[in-house]
C-alpha cells in the first residue's frame, strides 16, 4: 500500500524498529527528495539501514521547523533551527551552537580523549593510555549496545567551551553528538549492526546540584542531582505519533506530537471528505514512559525542613531501571511546563511544573560492590571546606583536638572517645581475594562495660548522631532476624518481603547496640560472623520462595559495618561470647572512680554545662559539622599504608605483647591483636591525612590498646595484664587455683573409701577442713565441673557420683 | 502613599502601584520596597490588631485578596514552585501589550503571552499551616477578643457568598472555640462542663457542624485529633529556608480564594488525558492534597510574618529583653503568684505540697539549650500514686489546660496507644507528611496518662508508639517516618505522667502523690475541687507567670557554681553509691527552675539548698514507695 505522506513527517518521524514491530508501517527506505537538507539536525535519518531511535528525553527536538528557514523567524522559543549568521556560520536558533563545529569537536574528544587517572569502574580492563572513548565504541560493536556514556568532567577537561555549550543547550548538542558518534561509529565498524543508532548520554555535569539549589535559571538546561528514588509509576506508553486514517477512503495519515498536543486532520487529504479522519490505536508509535519520584537525600537537608521532591521522566529503556529506595544520581534536563491557558476561562494559574527528563540514571549505591566507600563519591566537599579541613589537619594536636570535639558533654574518658574517633575513620581496605584469605576487615570495633549511670548510652547516642548511617539498637529485646534481616508480609501488597535489620541499615555506617549483655545468646552468635568476616548469611528455608532474589543483595562482601557496644555491668558475662570479645579490637571499661578530684572536675563540668550560653560552647570546641565532614573527607580520600619502619614497629609491639604472658603460661596476644593494632594504626595516620603510617601512629595504637587492656583485663589479684580474662571470664591465676582445687578434690575423693556416691555438703565441707586456702562454694563447683569434663565423675542434685 | 485601609482591603493595590513604578526593572528593588512597606505599616500602634484574623473569623466574611493575619502553625513543606513573576498580557481586542505582576497571586490574568521574552519566572515556597495544635481555648477566646479587625458581613458581599451550597460553609466552620466531642477516643470523659459557661455562648454563632462529612470529605491533617479551625497553604517569597517546620507563626498575608483555584483542581481529575504527561502524573490523592478547594483551604501569600515564642496572650508578643516594663512589673510579683499558685496546686493535688512544688517546676521547664545530643532544662515528671476515682487525672488536665497555652491529654489506653499515630509520617502516595499527635509545637504540655492503661498487649505499632514516647522524654526528639529513613526532630515538650505505680515511660523525675484527704472522702474532695474561672485575675496571673518564668534568662555565678561543686564532692563522700552524676543533673535542674519560678535570674546559694532540700524529700518518698510495693524495680 502506498501512502502519500507529509514529506516533513517522514523525514522527522522516527524510525520505528522496523523488523520487529508488526505494527508499523512499512515505510519507503528512500528519503522523498523533497527533503529539506538544511535542516541541521536530521534527527532520525537511519544511517547505513540503522534506524535512529526517538529521544523522548530531548523533548521537541525531533520537531525541527516545517517552516521555510531562510524567510522566517521560527516563533516559539521551543522550536529549533537555523539561522544564516554570517556567511557560513550556521547557529541553532536561539543558541550559539553551530552544528559542523561541534560535531567536529566532539569527535576529535572522543578519537583523542584520554584519561590515565582514571578510577572508574565502568572503565575497568580498559587501557588507559588510549582514547577512552573509542574503546568504547569498540565496545559497543561488540556488545551492540547502542549506547554510550559520556562524563561531562572529561569532557571539560578536553573541550570546556563545548562543555559550555552541552550545558547550557542541551537539547541542541545531545543530538549533534549523536550525529557524531554515529557518523564515526559507522566509519569504523561499517558491518556492524545495532538495534538503533548510538544514543550519547552525558552524566556528571559539573552542575551537580543539590535538589535545593535548584531555580528557575536551571531550566532547560543539563543538571546532575542526586537524590533518593521514593516512587516509580508504572509503565505509560506515550504516543509519539499518531496514526490516522480515512474512513471512507482508507487513506492514512500521520500526526506528530507537538507539545502533548495532536492535531486531528480535520479532512482526508486523499478524498476530501471533512471529519472522516479516525485514530488508529494499533498503528500509532508509542514510547514507554516512566514517571519516578526523586526525594532530597537525607545528608542533604539543612535541619527542621523537609525534603524536597522532583518528578523525573524516565523514557524508553531507562524505564524500570531504579527502585523505590535506590539513592542515585539523575542526569538529565530540568523542565518547566507553563500552565495552558484554557479559552473557557479568564483565567489561568500561574505556576508552572517542573520535571526532570532523564537522560542517565547512576545508582550510588551500586558501587558498594566494588568495595568502595560510596558515601564520599556524593559528599562533595567544596573548595574552601578540604582547605580548611586540611588546615585543621596539620595542627600537631588535631588527634586531641577532635578527641575532645567528640560528645563534649560527656565527661572526661578521653582515651575512649580516642578510641571512638579511630573507630570513626577506621583502617584502609585490603584486599586480600587473590592470595586465598578473602579480604581483611578495616572497620574497628569497640566493646565498651561500665558502671551504670556513666553516660555509655549517651556516647552511644551521639556516635549515631555523628555518622551518617548510624543504627541504633538495643540487645534488650532484639531478635537475631531484627539485626539480620527477617521476611514478613506486606500488609498492603500480600507479598514476602524482605525486610532488613539494623545491621544491614548501618552497612557503611555504624551499629550501635546497648544492653549488649541483655541479648540472648542466640543473637549474639549472629555477630560473630559480621564483626570479622563484615558479611551477612541469612537462610531462612521455609520462605525459599522469597529469598533467592533477595539474598544475593544482602550477602555482598563487607556489606557490614563497624560496631559499637555496651555491656552495662563490669563483670564480663563469663562463659558464653569468648571468641565475640576477640573481636573486639578495643575494650574499655568505663567506672566511677569515686574519687574526690574526679568528683569535682566532674561537678564543675556539669555546672558549666548547665549555664554557659550556646556561644561559648561553639568556641570551646569543634564544630559537629567540621568533625563529620573530616571524617568523610578522610575515610574517602585517604588509605595509608604501612612504612617500613611502622611495620617493624608493630612486629616488635606484637612480640613484646607475647613476652608479657608467655613467662607464666599465659597468652596475653593473638594475631587478632596484631591486626587491630595494625587498624588502628592505619586510623590514626588517616585523623593526621598521612598516607603513610608511620611510628607515631603506631605508638598511639600500642597506646591506646594497652589502655584498654590495662582496664578492661587487669588480673584484679595480680595486676597483671591478662588476655585470657576476656577470652574465659576468668584470669589465669583463677584458673589455676581452679585446677589446684579440683585436683585436691580427686586426690581426696580417691583416697576416701571408693563410695561410689557421697553428699555434696558433705564433700565441700571435707575439702575446707583439708585446704589452707579458703574454698568458695563458687570455686568448688567449678572444681566438680572440671572433673565432670573428664568424665570423673557427676553431679545429680546434691549427690556426687563417681564413674567408672 | 495609601491609607490604613487601603493596604488591608487593597494591598494587591499597594503591590501593583509599586510594581507599575519600577516598569519592570528588576534592578529598581520594587519587591524588597513591598516588603518593607508592608512591615513599616505592621509596626504602627495597633496595626496588627486591625487586621483581620483567620482564626478567628469565618472565611467567608473575610474579604479575597485582602490582608489577613493568620496565628499557624507550619505541619508540612511542599515543594518550591516556579510562577510567573512577571507576565505580559495581550489584548485579544487592541493587541496591547501590558506588563503584569504575578507576585503574590495564584492565577495570571488570561490572554498572557507566553512566548513573550519579558517573562520574569520566580521561585516561591509553600508551606501547609494549620491552627496552633492544642491550643487552649481560653487562649483563643482572648485572642479573638484583642482583635479589633473583626469583619462584618458586608451587605454587598456576603449574600452572593450564601448562595454558595450550605454543605461548604459548614465544612470550613472556623470558629475560634476548640470544640471536643464527647464521644472523642482520645479527650477526657468529662471535659465541657468544666467550662461550661463558654459553651451556650458559642451555640449561637457556630453552624450546625458536620465534622463527620467534612472529615471525609477532606483530611485537613491536623495534628492532634478533634482539632477544628481552617488551614491554610502559606505562598513564602522570600528567605524561606530560616522557616522550620513546627515553627510557630503569626503570617500576615493576602488572601487568595479564587474559586478558579478549585476549578482547575476539578477540571484535571475528569480529564486526565493520556496525551498531557503532566496531567496523568499527579494522583488524585496528590492532587486533594496540593490543591484543595480554596474555600476549604485558602491560600495566602505571605507579605510578613513573625516567628511566635510562646502563644500566650497575655505577654508581649516581642523578645522579653525589649519589654523592660513588662518584665520589671512581672518579676516583682513572681514569688508573691508563686505562693499563690503553690497554694492552689496544694489544694488540687491533694493537699500535697512537695508534688505542688514539683509541678510547679515541671510547668515552666523548657529546653532552653542543646549539648550535642543532650537537651539541657528538660524535666519530665511523673506524678504517681494519683487516685484513679472520680476520674481525677482528667481534672488535672482540665485545670492545667486553664494555665498554659497549649497541651494535649493522652490517654494512655491500650487502644490509643495501639491505633493513634503519634510519629508523623510521610505519605508518598499523596505526597505529604501525614501528622501525628507527637508534631506539636514547643512548649505544649503533653498530659500522658497512665491511670487508664489496662491489661492486653501492644502490637507493632503500640509498641513503636510507646518507643517514641520515650524518645521523646529522654532526648526531647522525635524520628518523623520517612519511609526510607527516619529523620530526627527536635522537639520542646513539657510531659507529665500521671500513673499509679511507676511509670512504664522513662521520666526525669518521679513524684509519688500522698494524698493528705483520708481515701474515702477523696471523691467527695473532687467534686469540691476548684476550678479557675476563667475571667478571674487570679487565673490569669498564673498564666503570666508561668509564661514568663520559661523564657527567662539564666546564669550561675562562679561563686556558686564552687559551692555546688563542694556540695556534691561532700554529698558523693558520705555515699557514693546514692549520689551520681544523673543526680546532680536533676538538681542543677530543679535548682535552676526553682530560681526562676522566684524570678530570681542568677542562682543563689538558699535556692541551692532548697533544691537539695526538696529533692532529698523526694528521693525518700520513692524510697518509701519502694519499701511499700515490694514489687517496683
Amino acid at each position: 500500500m502506498a501512502m502519500p505522506t507529509s514529506p516533513g513527517t517522514d523525514l522527522l518521524s522516527p524510525a520505528a524498529p522496523q523488523d520487529t514491530s508488526l505494527l508499523s508501517s512499512p515505510r519507503p527506505s528512500v528519503l522523498p527528495p523533497d527533503v529539506d537538507m538544511s535542516s541541521p539536525l536530521m534527527y532520525g535519518t537511519p544511517i547505513r539501514g540503522t534506524p535512529a531511535r526517538q529521544r523522548p528525553d530531548l523533548g521537541s527536538v525531533r520537531k525541527a521547523p516545517q517552516v521555510d528557514l531562510q524567510s522566517e523567524q521560527p516563533v516559539s522559543d521551543a522550536t529549533v533551527g537555523s539561522e544564516p549568521s554570517g556567511g557560513q556560520r550556521l547557529v541553532i536558533w536561539g543558541t550559539d551552537v553551530n552544528v559542523n563545529i561541534c560535531k567536529e569537536k566532539f569527535q576529535r574528544f572522543v578519537q583523542r580523549f584520554v584519561d590515565p587517572t582514571s578510577t572508574e569502574d565502568e572503565n575497568a580492563g580498559l587501557d588507559l593510555n588510549e582514547p577512552l572513548y573509542s574503546q568504547k565504541l569498540e565496545e559497543i560493536s561488540v556488545v551492540g549496545d547502542p549506547v554510550l556514556n559520556v562524563n561531562c568532567r572529561h569532557l571539560q577537561s578536553f573541550d570546556a567551551e563545548l562543555y559550555r555549550q552541552l550545558v547550557s543547550y542541551p537539547q541542541e548538542v545531545i543530538p549533534t553528538f549523536d550525529m557524531a558518534i554515529n557518523d564515526l561509529f559507522f566509519d569504523r565498524f561499517p558491518d556492524s549492526f545495532l538495534e538503533y543508532q548510538i544514543q550519547v548520554r552525558p552524566y556528571n555535569a559539573l552542575k551537580t546540584r543539590n535538589m535545593r539549589s535548584l531555580n528557575p535559571e536551571d531550566i532547560d538546561q543539563l543538571i546532575t542531582i542526586s537524590g533518593m528514588v521514593i516512587r516509580t509509576s508504572q509503565l505509560i506508553p506515550e504516543m509519539q505519533e499518531a496514526f490516522f486514517q480515512c474512513s471512507i477512503c482508507g487513506a492514512s495519515a500521520r500526526v506528530e506530537v507537538d507539545r502533548g498536543r495532536i492535531a486531528e486532520p480535520a479532512a482526508c487529504r486523499h478524498c476530501n471528505v471533512s471529519h472522516s479522519m479516525a485514530l488508529i490505536h494499533n498503528r500509532s508509535l508509542f514510547s514507554d514512559k516512566q514517571m519516578v519520584k526523586i526525594q532530597e537525600s537525607p545528608e542533604d537537608m539543612p535541619a527542621g525542613q523537609t525534603p524536597h521532591t522532583i518528578v523525573v521522566y524516565a523514557h524508553n529503556d531507562l524505564v524500570d531501571k531504579v527502585q523505590p529506595g535506590d539513592r542515585i544520581n539523575i542526569t538529565g534536563i530540568y523542565r518547566a511546563v507553563p500552565m495552558r491557558a484554557n479559552p473557557l476561562q479568564s483565567s489561568v494559574k500561574s505556576v508552572y511544573k517542573t520535571h526532570i527528563d532523564v537522560i542517565h540514571f547512576r545508582k550510588t549505591d551500586e558501587k558498594r560492590l566494588h568495595g568502595l566507600d560510596e558515601d564520599a563519591e556524593q559528599k562533595l566537599f567544596t573548595e574552601d571546606r578540604v582547605q580548611s579541613l586540611k588546615e585543621l589537619s596539620l595542627k600537631p594536636d588535631v588527634y586531641e583536638r577532635l578527641a575532645s570535639a567528640l560528645a563534649p558533654s560527656i565527661y572526661e574518658h578521653e582515651d575512649i572517645k580516642k578510641g571512638i574517633l579511630l573507630q570513626l575513620f577506621g583502617g584502609s581496605r585490603k584486599d586480600f581475594s587473590q592470595t586465598g584469605r578473602g579480604h581483611f576487615r578495616a572497620e574497628v570495633n569497640i566493646l565498651l562495660c561500665g558502671d551504670p549511670g556513666t553516660s555509655k548510652s549517651q556516647l552511644l547516642q551521639y556516635v549515631y548522631n555523628l555518622v551518617p548511617r548510624g543504627q541504633y539498637t538495643s540487645g534488650k529485646g532484639s531478635s537475631a532476624v531484627g539485626l539480620t534481616a527477617y521476611v514478613m508480609k506486606d500488609p498492603e501488597t500480600r507479598q514476602l518481603v524482605l525486610q532488613t535489620g539494623a545491621l544491614v541499615l548501618s552497612d557503611n555506617g555504624i551499629c550501635c547496640i546497648d544492653e549488649f549483655d541483655k541479648m540472648s545468646d542466640n543473637t549474639r552468635s549472629v555477630l560473630h560472623e559480621v564483626m570479622e568476616q563484615q558479611t551477612l548469611s541469612i537462610a531462612k528455608q521455609h520462605v525459599i520462595l522469597a529469598l533467592p532474589v533477595s539474598v544475593p543483595h544482602r550477602v555482598r562482601p563487607s556489606p557490614c559495618p563497624s560496631r559499637t557496644v555496651s555491656v552495662p555491668h563490669r563483670v564480663l558475662p563469663s562463659p558464653c561470647p569468648l571468641c565475640l570479645f576477640l573481636r573486639f579490637d578495643l575494650i574499655f571499661l568505663m567506672l566511677d572512680p569515686q574519687d574526690e578530684a574526679y568528683d569535682r572536675r566532674l561537678a564543675h563540668h556539669l555546672v558549666s554545662l548547665y549555664y554557659h550560653g550556646e556561644e561559648q560552647m561553639e568556641e570551646e570546641f569543634l564544630d559537629m559539622s567540621v568533625l563529620k565532614d573530616y571524617i568523610a573527607y578522610a575515610r574517602t580520600y585517604i588509605s595509608p599504608r604501612l612504612s617500613e619502619e611502622a611495620s617493624q614497629a608493630l612486629i616488635e609491639a606484637y612480640v613484646d605483647m607475647r613476652k608479657i604472658g608467655s613467662g607464666r603460661g599465659m597468652v596475653s596476644a593473638y594475631p587478632r591483636q596484631l591486626e587491630s593494632l595494625i587498624r588502628l594504626s592505619e586510623a590514626h595516620a588517616k585523623v593526621r591525612f598521612s598516607e603513610r603510617v608511620e611510628t607515631i601512629d603506631v605508638e598511639e595504637a600500642k597506646r591506646l590498646h594497652r589502655e584498654a587492656l590495662k582496664q578492661s583485663a587487669t588480673d584484679p589479684r595480680t595486676g597483671f595484664v591478662d588476655i585470657s580474662i576476656l577470652t574465659t571470664g576468668m584470669s589465669a591465676t583463677a584458673r589455676k587455683r581452679k585446677e589446684e582445687v579440683a585436683q585436691a578434690l580427686k586426690k581426696m575423693i580417691q583416697t576416701k573409701a571408693r563410695t561410689p556416691a557421697m553428699k555434696y555438703q558433705q564433700l565441700l565441707e571435707e575439702l575446707r577442713a583439708q585446704s589452707e586456702t579458703a574454698v568458695t562454694k563458687e570455686l568448688f563447683d567449678e572444681a566438680l565441673r572440671a572433673l565432670a569434663d573428664e568424665d570423673y565423675l557427676t553431679v545429680t542434685g546434691k549427690t556426687v557420683r563417681l564413674l567408672a | 502613599m495609601s491609607s490604613t485601609h487601603d493596604w488591608i482591603n487593597n494591598p494587591l493595590g499597594v503591590v501593583k502601584e509599586m510594581f507599575d513604578m519600577s516598569h519592570n526593572n528588576s534592578t529598581s528593588g520594587w519587591e524588597e520596597k513591598v516588603v518593607k512597606f508592608f512591615k513599616e505599616q505592621l509596626k504602627e500602634k495597633d496595626a496588627r490588631t486591625a487586621v483581620p484574623s483567620l482564626n478567628d473569623v469565618p472565611l467567608h466574611y473575610l474579604k479575597p485578596n485582602s490582608l489577613v493575619k493568620f496565628r499557624c502553625f507550619i505541619q508540612d513543606m511542599f515543594d518550591p514552585e516556579f510562577y510567573m513573576g512577571a507576565y505580559e498580557t495581550v489584548d485579544p481586542s487592541s493587541k496591547a501589550k501590558m506588563m503584569q505582576c504575578g507576585k503574590y497571586k495564584d492565577v495570571a490574568e488570561c490572554s498572557v503571552d507566553f512566548h513573550s521574552s519579558n517573562t520574569v519566572n520566580a521561585e516561591r515556597q509553600t508551606f501547609y499551616c494549620v491552627p496552633v495544635p492544642g491550643e487552649s481555648p481560653w487562649v483563643k477566646e482572648r485572642y479573638a477578643s484583642e482583635s479589633q479587625g473583626r469583619v462584618v458581613p458586608s451587605t454587598s458581599y456576603a449574600p452572593s457568598r450564601q448562595k454558595r451550597s450550605y454543605e461548604d460553609d459548614d465544612d470550613m466552620d472556623t470558629h475560634p472555640q476548640k470544640q471536643r466531642e464527647p464521644n472523642s477516643a482520645v479527650g477526657p470523659q468529662s471535659p465541657d462542663n468544666h467550662h461550661g459557661n463558654a459553651d451556650c455562648k458559642r451555640q449561637e454563632t457556630e453552624a450546625p457542624s458536620s465534622q463527620a462529612a467534612s472529615a471525609s470529605h477532606l483530611d485537613l491533617n491536623f495534628p492532634l485529633p478533634g482539632e477544628k479551625g481552617p488551614s491554610c497553604l502559606v505562598k513564602v517569597y522570600e528567605d524561606w529556608d530560616s522557616f522550620k517546620l513546627n515553627d510557630m507563626l503569626e503570617v500576615y498575608g493576602i488572601l487568595s480564594v479564587s474559586p478558579v483555584l478549585s476549578v482547575l483542581a476539578d477540571e484535571k481529575e475528569t480529564s486526565s488525558s493520556l496525551l498531557d504527561p503532566t496531567d496523568s502524573m499527579e494522583t488524585a490523592a496528590e492532587q486533594r492534597v496540593h490543591c484543595p478547594p480554596a474555600s476549604l483551604v485558602p491560600r495566602l501569600h505571605l507579605v510578613h510574618s513573625q516567628r511566635l515564642l510562646h502563644n500566650n496572650p497575655l505577654m508581649p508578643l516581642t523578645v522579653m529583653e525589649q519589654n523592660t516594663a513588662f518584665l520589671s512589673s512581672t518579676l516583682s510579683e513572681m514569688a508573691a503568684v508563686r505562693a499563690e499558685l503553690l497554694t492552689y496546686f496544694t489544694h488540687v493535688l491533694l493537699g500535697d505540697t512537695l508534688a505542688a512544688e514539683y509541678l510547679i517546676l515541671h510547668l515552666i521547664s523548657n529546653v532552653y539549650n542543646r549539648r550535642d545530643v543532650l537537651p539541657l532544662g528538660k524535666f519530665t515528671l511523673n506524678l504517681s500514686g494519683c487516685p484513679t476515682v472520680g476520674s481525677y487525672t482528667e481534672r488535672l488536665y482540665h485545670i492545667i489546660q486553664q494555665l498554659v497555652p497549649s497541651s494535649f491529654y493522652l490517654g494512655m489506653t491500650l487502644q490509643n496507644l495501639n491505633q493513634m499515630r503519634l510519629v508523623p509520617k510521610k505519605d508518598y502516595v499523596a505526597n505529604r507528611l501525614v501528622s501525628g499527635a507527637l508534631q506539636v509545637p514547643k512548649n505544649t504540655s503533653l498530659f500522658l496518662d497512665e491511670t487508664r492503661l489496662e491489661q492486653g498487649q501492644l502490637d507493632t505499632a503500640g509498641v513503636h508508639n510507646v518507643t517514641a514516647l520515650g524518645n521523646l522524654i529522654s532526648w526531647q526528639k522525635v524520628d518523623y517516618d520517612f519511609n526510607f529513613h527516619q529523620m530526627e526532630f527536635p522537639c520542646n515538650v513539657n510531659v507529665l505522667v500521671t500513673s499509679e505505680g511507676r511509670s512504664l515511660l522513662p521520666s526525669d523525675c518521679q513524684i509519688h502523690l500522698q494524698p493528705q484527704i483520708p481515701p474515702s472522702q477523696i471523691e467527695e474532695y473532687l467534686s469540691s475541687l476548684h476550678v479557675p474561672s476563667d475571667s478571674s485575675s487570679q487565673v490569669n496571673k498564673f498564666r503570666i507567670f508561668l509564661g514568663v518564668a520559661r523564657l527567662l534568662d539564666y546564669s550561675i555565678s562562679d561563686e556558686v557554681t564552687k559551692s555546688v561543686e563542694d556540695d556534691f564532692v561532700d554529698m558523693r563522700k558520705d555515699d557514693p553509691q546514692s549520689v551520681s552524676a544523673e543526680d546532680l543533673h536533676r538538681m542543677l535542674v530543679v535548682a535552676r527552675l526553682l530560681s526562676l519560678s522566684l524570678g530570681q535570674t542568677t542562682l543563689c546559694r538558699d535556692s541551692w539548698m532548697r533544691a537539695k532540700h526538696i529533692e532529698m524529700q523526694r528521693k525518700t518518698r520513692v524510697e518509701q514507695q519502694k519499701c511499700v510495693n515490694g514489687n517496683e524495680p
